[in-house]
């Protein structure tokens, strides 16, 4: 760990678009290294902290693809923010398991959820501004924004996202071991 | 005297007739590649072999040997180079892996790992691509088919059938079945067959069979592609050719 | 033909089948036939040329989808395929083919509900110097207007057939403005055969060697060379094949060699078949010159009938030749010589492996020269006027002459025949250039030269070229004629090699993106990284060559990208807005969040 580290905590902020929080889950997983954690770095934005709104930040983490508007509005808030962005787990960086609805016609997916799906009651498109809009294909993030890192595997393992983070939050360029990278 | 040529150094003898390819797989020098198997005719298509063969960029699995050419192979601008073939054939697909039942006995993944593959860089075409599992024994899903024309081959030069052949043109060119409705089902192809096993990612799979080995233990968990394609080298015969 | 002769298709196709003797290599002269006859290659029609040529289905589709101008989808009774050359955007093909799409209900790319009429676009025609120029039904269009498109419209709705059509429509000229040693003075059939006949072979190949010939193809490998490999190759039989797979766009002189001095073209095979020992010829057609076929069909009939081709030619015993046509189906690649030898056989014009080279395996794996259309007739020259004659003319490295194909920004576009060396500027000021900016010369697989380049000079040591030499004025957007070059490559991609087949497509990609306002410096460090991989990885020619355009307009031509790239390090490739146009319509929503500035 490098003096500035030491004196002040590395600012990271984290969120899942269209993915599944498996990747949080799995950094979480790092067991009792996330006490090592917390002395390094401070969470903004991120499901660990209910911060709504990303501030500057050293270092931001997107797990999740780009599927509507509101995760292109959350992915340009933290490129905005981030000195470093990192694309975790395979939505972010292929797009992944949703975008098996790429060539599913949007209008399809939006009947068969809507509009045929035996549970659905009331059979209507619903159309409030709340509710996110969704792309006609889902985009990985780097065919958003601009982003740095890539770190893989579904999610990526435990051991692979501590040697990624601490390799970042002590000014290295992250070095991925060959038995850690997976796209699996 | 014996004929020899050098890779990245290492002197490397040869037979007439042999490929730069095969020199190379009979010392155990590994050469990247996927549409190659030393089992059938070179192909030449996917261009992960490309060397450089005294100064010239040629494809090793079709290059002829010749005495005293010298040959860089395992350079960082070689590998930077295939890395970017294998993110194209990414894009170009509908590759998803965590969804894939070959996912860790598949060699494109694999040489994703083995170039360090870190993402597939360009925008991605994510094509709408057919999945035919209309044989009782075998799914086609072209999602994930390389082209790299494996099957095509095998079935027509071991199976003597011919299931397989490629249509269409440029990036529209697409695996076609022998059969008037375009079924797998539809032609004589049967699980046996060699070219049911050969394909190099998840385009072609024994149904009921997905998951008999679970992740962790398959092909590229215990080994490199570096590692498995130079097993599958062929035994020369006892008494030479 | 009306569709109600679908019935009997399989009597058909057995009856076309036995017409080519069921042979196997025939099969694309099948494919086109059958397309002719159904305006597509129905399914049913596949499994019957399968069956009838013993061939496994699966290859028969393969070929069959291959060639843009065979169709497995119905395509019309009339189907229109509108040339998209550069030299056809300069002179308003969009805003017609728009004019017929919308005069027709037409969607371009689709079929009329009714099935009567399916308009697209193609590659180059060959018709740059008759633009803007289309293909009805495989005849070509030439010279259109507003009011010729109206008139095509409704003599489509009319139902009129395509030979009934006023043939102003289709009438093509020569345009020939310059003429040298080859075009100039009319050449009298048999002087060439007589002269190799009196001389003998090996004394003619040492004239042809004495000349310096050198393929006028574009990569200028030596004929003598070339013509000797395949004479010492070891072979049952030996084949010469003359490649009028015209393709690069910009380029028609070989319609007007073909057009006008086809028995120059044709005493040139004769002679290298005397030299070669070749008992056979094949002429490649480009399915775009289908129009000269019966006119070069009847120029071999009279050939053989005036002892010039056939038995004992010219009266010596033992000199068998003859000239077979094979007509291509809209594939540039089978320009590349050994993917015209696989499109001779039949199949998908696919690259080969190479080696071994045609000289000792080409055609049906026989020793085979392959050569272009200017290349035999100045064979036939050479043969009657002796080497040293034509070595006089031109550079020391290439002697000769060469037969552009101008068209353009320029006052009179057409044939002008140069001696080897000539400068881009005495040729602009020929053709009537006040200020050019650019020059495509060689066409797209060539070089891009700039306004401070004029005294550069065509030969192979300087511009190499195949024949084609594109204009482009003072004014004149460079990003759209580089454009139009890589949607042109990434068409034309015959799709074996990885490189080429993906890297054509993310090329084009990126060009259009920077066209359309949203590129940045990222995209043409991409864009030359791309270049990189398809010039050293890739499989033919065609991959190697991919890139040129590109390229040359990001090195000399800064100004034509510059103001059109965005000031950020990043931006995405599509219009994030744009990708929620569907949601909006399928929602009815229009709120703000429903929309990304």
């Amino acid at each position: 760990m490098n003096n500035q580290a030491r004196i002040s905590k590395v600012k990271i902020a984290t969120c899942s678009l269209a993915g599944c929080f498996g990747c949080h889950t799995s950094l979480l997983d790092i067991d009792e290294r996330l006490f090592d954690l917390l002395g390094m770095v401070e969470f903004d934005r991120s499901p660990f902290t209910d911060i709504k709104h990303c501030g500057p930040c050293d270092i931001g983490i997107v797990e999740g693809g780009v599927s509507n508007a509101e995760n292109a509005r959350v992915l340009r808030e933290f490129r905005d923010n981030c000195k470093v962005l990192v694309a975790i787990g395979p939505c972010a960086i292929t797009g992944n398991v949703p975008a098996l609805r790429n060539n599913i016609d949007l209008w399809d997916c939006f009947q068969e959820v809507y509009l045929y799906d035996p549970g659905t009651e009331g059979n209507q498109i619903p159309n409030d501004p709340e509710l996110p809009l969704p792309f006609d294909k889902v985009y990985p993030i780097y065919e958003v924004v601009k982003v740095d890192y890539f770190l893989n595997g579904c999610p990526p393992s435990p051991d692979a996202i501590w040697n990624f983070l601490t390799d970042l939050i002590e000014g290295r360029k992250p070095e991925i071991d060959y038995k850690l990278l997976r796209y699996d | 005297m014996n004929k020899a040529i050098t890779i990245d150094g290492k002197t490397l003898p040869f037979e007439d007739g042999q490929t730069i390819m095969d020199a190379a797989l009979t010392a155990g020098v590994y050469i990247p590649r996927l549409c190659h198997n030393p089992e059938l005719k070179p192909h030449g298509s996917c261009k992960l072999c490309v060397v450089n063969a005294n100064g010239r960029n040629v494809t090793s699995c079709t290059m002829p040997a010749s005495d005293g050419m010298v040959v860089t192979n395992n350079t960082p601008e070689l590998n930077e180079d295939r890395k970017a073939l294998v993110q194209m054939l990414f894009v170009e697909g509908n590759h998803i892996c965590p969804a894939c039942e070959a996912s860790g006995n598949c060699q494109l993944q694999a040489a994703g790992y083995y170039l360090r593959m870190e993402s597939p860089h360009f925008t991605h075409f994510y094509p709408p691509r057919r999945v035919d599992a209309s044989h009782p024994d075998i799914f086609l899903d072209l999602n994930r088919c390389i082209l790299c024309e494996l099957c095509v081959r095998a079935s027509r030069d071991i199976d003597k059938k011919n299931v397989f052949g490629i249509s269409g043109r440029g990036i529209d060119s697409h695996l076609v079945v022998n059969s008037e409705s375009g079924r797998l089902g539809d032609t004589n192809m049967a699980v046996t067959d060699k070219a049911a096993h050969i394909c190099p990612t998840g385009a072609i799979l024994i149904k009921r069979k997905g998951y008999t080995i679970p992740i962790g233990k398959r092909t590229f968990d215990q080994k490199t592609l570096s590692e498995f394609h130079l097993g599958q080298v062929k035994q020369p015969e006892p008494d030479g050719e | 033909m009306p569709p109600e002769n679908f019935s009997n298709i399989e009597q058909q196709v057995a009856s076309l089948c036995e017409a080519h003797d069921c042979e196997p290599h025939r099969l694309l002269q099948i494919l086109i036939q059958v397309q002719e006859i159904y305006r597509f290659i129905p399914p049913e029609a596949i499994t019957s040329i399968a069956r009838h040529l013993n061939l496994p289905r699966v290859s028969v589709e393969g070929a069959a989808g291959f060639y843009s101008f065979l169709s497995l989808e119905p395509a019309g009774n009339y189907r229109v395929l509108f040339s998209d050359n550069v030299t056809d955007q300069m002179v308003g093909n969009q805003e017609l083919m728009r004019q017929f799409c919308s005069k027709l209900w037409l969607e371009p790319g689709k079929v009329s509900e009714d099935r009567l009429v399916s308009a697209a676009f193609t590659s180059c025609t060959g018709m740059c110097d008759h633009g803007p120029a289309a293909l009805v039904n495989g005849q070509p269009l030439t010279n259109l207007t507003s009011d010729r498109i109206d008139l095509i419209a409704d003599l489509i709705l009319g139902k009129s057939p395509v030979s009934n059509w006023p043939s102003a429509l289709f009438e093509v000229n020569d345009n020939i403005r310059k003429t040298g040693m080859l075009l100039d003075k009319p050449f009298v059939s048999g002087n060439a055969i007589g002269a190799v006949l009196a001389r003998g072979p090996d004394a003619t190949l040492a004239e042809i060697k004495l000349s310096r010939l050198r393929g006028r193809g574009g990569a200028g490998y030596a004929t003598a060379e070339k013509w000797t490999g395949c004479r010492n190759a070891p072979g049952s039989m030996r084949y010469i094949v003359c490649n009028a797979d015209e393709g690069e766009p910009g380029t028609f002189k070989d319609r007007v060699l073909l057009n006008s001095y086809a028995d120059l073209v044709f005493e040139g095979m004769t002679v290298g078949a005397r030299l070669l020992g070749c008992a056979k010829g094949l002429l490649y057609l480009r399915g775009e010159y289908l129009f000269l076929l019966e006119k070069l069909e009847g120029i071999l009939k009279r050939r053989r009938e005036d002892g010039l081709l056939g038995h004992n030619i010219f009266g010596e015993t033992g000199f068998d030749f003859d000239i077979e046509i094979h007509v291509g189906a809209g594939a540039y690649i089978c320009g590349e010589e050994s993917a015209l030898i696989e499109s001779l056989e039949g199949k998908r014009g696919r690259p080969r492996n190479r080696p071994p080279y045609p000289a000792t395996h080409g055609y049906l794996d026989q020793p085979t020269v392959v050569n272009n259309v200017e290349t035999f007739a100045c064979a036939a020259i050479i043969a009657f006027r002796g080497g040293k004659w034509f070595g006089k003319i031109g550079t020391w490295q290439s002697s000769g002459s060469k037969i552009l194909s101008i068209s353009g920004d320029c006052a009179r576009p057409g044939i002008y025949e140069y001696p080897f060396g000539t400068s881009v500027q005495e040729i602009l000021d020929d053709c009537g250039v006040d200020e050019a900016y650019a020059v495509q010369v060689g066409g797209p697989s060539g070089v891009l030269i700039s306004w401070k380049e004029l005294d550069r000079r065509i030969s192979f040591e300087d511009l190499p070229t195949a024949g084609a030499f594109t204009i482009f004025k003072r004014g004149r957007d460079i990003l759209q004629a580089v454009r139009n070059y890589a949607d042109f490559f990434a068409h034309e991609s015959c799709g074996f090699c990885t490189p080429c087949r993906v890297g054509t497509q993310l090329q084009k990609k990126i060009v259009d993106k920077i066209a359309n306002g949203h590129g940045t410096a990222s995209d043409l460090e991409e864009l030359k990284h791309l270049g990189h991989l398809m010039k050293t990885m890739s499989h033919c020619g065609l991959g190697h060559t991919a890139p040129n355009p590109v390229l040359d307009m990001l090195e000399k031509f800064p100004g034509a990208y510059e103001q059109k790239l965005r000031n950020l390090s990043f931006e995405p490739a599509f219009d994030l807005d744009a990708a929620l146009e569907t949601a909006r319509r399928i929602t009815g929503r229009d709120d703000p969040a429903a929309h990304l500035p």
